[in-house]
């Protein structure tokens, strides 16, 4: 554990939205979920020719971005826009728009590829005698495939005047966003925040971690004895946070802590004790001022790589023995990489309202190897507190604390 | 918010490192931008030197000669890497490799594209655990990545590693992104201390929501040199050189930093002795 580590003051996610391949909004998630409803399917996505399965959004390629947004105008910025449009999101960001004013809200966002697939399509564009990218996505780079993009879609769809930057960390980018928010809140640097993650598919991931032999040519079976390798999903999840004081109420859901670390050790292998992993959850429960024991259900990253699933395992272990339940959610979304951090803490959200432990779905076996209590099946029943762990490359581990107030 | 400012690095043309580009930054010596060698960044194993990617060695340089000068261990400090574009050059050779038939492409350029290979160098070259976060905010990274460092340094009162860096864009990226010179500076901000030698005061002007900004007019922006003056225009990562300036100047200034259309910083530098 970090040395200065103390409590925080819990930051309530007074609205929450997220969209997946399972559907648009919370609630089809939740239905997805409770039907153990998998969304992955064979690749279908452009013309990609791989053997693999993924979660695809149904519907980016049938609108487009208009009048204003329309330099924004691309798969991921479509990914966003659909998932402000869920759940009363953006009401309840106008709601607080009133109470702080727009310059007092932040806007944290997480990717990991942004809006690439435009330069990949703009590549294959190129001016066959001067080799020019068409000048249609030259000046729509800044929109579009440029890290901030995203934060920038965000801030001009909802109208807010705050600090703002989108963190992009791989796949804990938007774990790492509720950290980051909860810093600048503290340190003044705004009232209230929103934070999410949006991630979309591209050639980049697909091919890339193809050539790293990391995806599975079937969906994939996290913590299963026979897993091997991950499915590559998209999704959009946001929340708002505010402090309890202005927002809290008994039941609501809220972050309580966070942990972040590296490990220090490969740019695309886990540390293979765990190291980094463990000093994120710990600094997590150090955070939320929680004793191991007070968490009920851990949302493992469980990506249903050989080496992941297996890591995470002896960190998990390492920290809460087998007491309490894991599973991974990735059977039904696939890893939605930049977007893996909020779409599983709004996941946890809803089991935390629910009182509902998810199984993990197509894991058939739990792998003998692995120690923690991985749970197959729901368990219904009250919870109070979730631990949710991403990794991501370049060793960049965040572990959420969630609970109810 | 107060920080101490324990050490910085700097890599730029004609600014090769901190200590050798003080007497220009104060404007005792003139600014000439000679072009600079790919740097040795020495703290890389061997191995990840020869892998990385030129940006990736400009942000490692100036990290390590930021902490060389902090005295500190690396693996004790928490780091923020703040650019703009990231690894634009391997975004030109994956997108290079994707527009073909076969498609192919090599399984360590795919991990060298995320936007935090560099802290993931850093961490692997210091064998360092400690949080780190990599942002962009188009050209206010760099403001937006003091932010967040002064603020970990505030949350968890200790020094934090503060790396800002864009390389030149390669072609054809550069027609979307013209970025011509690469910029690379480092800071290690910590809780001020009896000993620190310049205290940084950082406040965040803020325009009230639907009004249009009204900022004081002192609070100067543009650099009196022509050609550093276009650097910073130029290059996101060097929007920090009037810190750096007044840094060096070694005299009490309050300079300004962007950050998106409605609000700025407002820094002050205080040097308690030079």
């Amino acid at each position: 554990m970090s040395p200065s580590i103390g409590p925080m003051a819990p930051l309530v996610l007074s609205a929450y939205t997220l969209v997946t391949a399972n559907g648009r909004g919370t609630g089809a998630v939740l239905d997805a979920i409770l039907a153990r409803r998998s969304a992955l399917k064979p690749c279908d996505f452009e013309d990609v020719a791989l053997k693999t399965h993924i979660g695809r959004v149904a519907g980016l390629e049938d609108f487009s971005l208009d009048h204003d947004l329309r330099p924004f105008d691309c798969r991921n910025n479509r990914l966003a826009w659909l998932g402000l449009q869920q759940d009363g999101f953006t009401v309840a960001v106008a709601e607080a728009k009133q109470r702080y004013g727009a310059h007092r809200i932040a806007v944290i966002m997480g990717t990991s590829t942004s809006g690439i697939l435009e330069t990949e399509h703009a590549y294959r564009a190129r001016d066959p005698r001067t080799g020019a990218l068409p000048a249609s996505y030259v000046s729509r780079y800044r929109y579009t495939h440029n890290m901030f993009s995203l934060g920038h879609f965000v801030r001009t769809c909802l109208g807010l005047e705050g600090p703002a930057m989108v963190v992009s960390t791989a796949c804990s980018s938007s774990a790492k966003v509720f950290a980051t928010a909860a810093r600048l809140m503290r340190a003044g640097f705004c009232d209230a925040a929103v934070v999410g993650g949006v991630d979309s598919l591209c050639h980049t991931t697909l091919y890339g971690f193809s050539a790293l032999q990391l995806l599975s040519s079937d969906p994939c079976r996290p913590c299963d004895e026979d897993r091997d390798g991950l499915s590559l999903g998209e999704a959009a999840g946001y929340a708002l946070l505010e402090r309890v004081e202005r927002a809290g109420g008994r039941g609501a859901v809220a972050l309580l802590g966070y942990g972040e670390s590296t490990d220090g050790y490969h740019m695309s292998h886990p540390h293979p004790e765990g190291a980094g992993a463990i000093r994120a959850i710990r600094d997590s429960l150090a955070r939320a001022g929680i004793r191991p024991e007070a968490v009920e259900y851990v949302n493992l990253h469980g990506t249903a790589t050989r080496a992941n699933d297996e890591v995470e395992d002896k960190a998990v272990y390492s920290v809460f023995g087998a007491r309490p339940a894991c599973s991974s959610t990735k059977g039904w979304t696939g890893h939605t990489l930049g977007a893996a951090g909020v779409t599983e803490a709004v996941i946890s959200a809803l089991c935390l309202t629910k009182g509902l432990i998810p199984g993990t779905l197509n894991c058939r076996r739990v792998d003998p190897a692995l120690q923690c209590r991985v749970v197959r099946d729901h368990q219904f029943g009250a919870l109070s507190c979730v631990v949710s762990n991403i990794f991501g490359f370049g060793g960049n581990n965040c572990s959420l604390v969630l609970g109810k107030l | 918010m107060d920080v101490a400012i324990d050490g910085i690095g700097l890599l730029a043309p004609g600014l090769s490192g901190w200590r050798e580009s003080r007497a220009v930054l104060a404007g005792d010596r003139p600014y000439q931008p000679t072009a600079v060698p790919s740097p040795e960044a020495t703290i890389l194993p061997q191995n990840e030197r020869r892998r990385s990617s030129d940006s990736v060695r400009w942000a490692v340089q100036v990290a390590q000669e930021a902490i060389e000068q902090s005295g500190l261990n690396p693996r004790d400090v928490p780091t923020v890497f703040a650019s703009s574009g990231g690894e634009m050059s391997v975004f030109d050779q994956l997108c290079r490799a994707l527009a073909t038939e076969e498609r192919l492409i090599s399984p360590t350029l795919f991990h060298q594209s995320v936007h935090n290979t560099a802290a993931g160098y850093w961490g692997i070259a210091t064998t360092g655990q400690q949080s780190s976060t990599a942002l962009s905010c188009y050209d206010d990274s760099f403001a937006a990545g003091l932010v967040e460092a002064v603020a970990t340094v505030r949350e968890e009162q200790r020094p934090v590693l503060l790396v800002t860096y864009d390389l030149a864009v390669p072609a054809p990226l550069d027609e979307a992104r013209p970025i011509t010179e690469g910029f690379a500076a480092a800071f290690v901000l910590s809780p001020p201390a009896r000993d620190s030698t310049v205290i940084l005061r950082l406040r965040l002007e803020q325009a009230p929501a639907g009004e249009s900004p009204c900022f004081p007019e002192y609070l100067a922006e543009r650099l009196a040199d022509d050609a550093l003056e276009r650097l910073r225009q130029n290059n996101p990562a060097a929007r920090s050189l009037p810190l750096l300036c007044a840094v060096a100047a070694a005299v009490p200034r309050t300079v300004a930093l962007a950050w998106l259309e409605n609000q700025r910083l407002q820094l002050t530098i205080e040097p308690r002795r030079c």
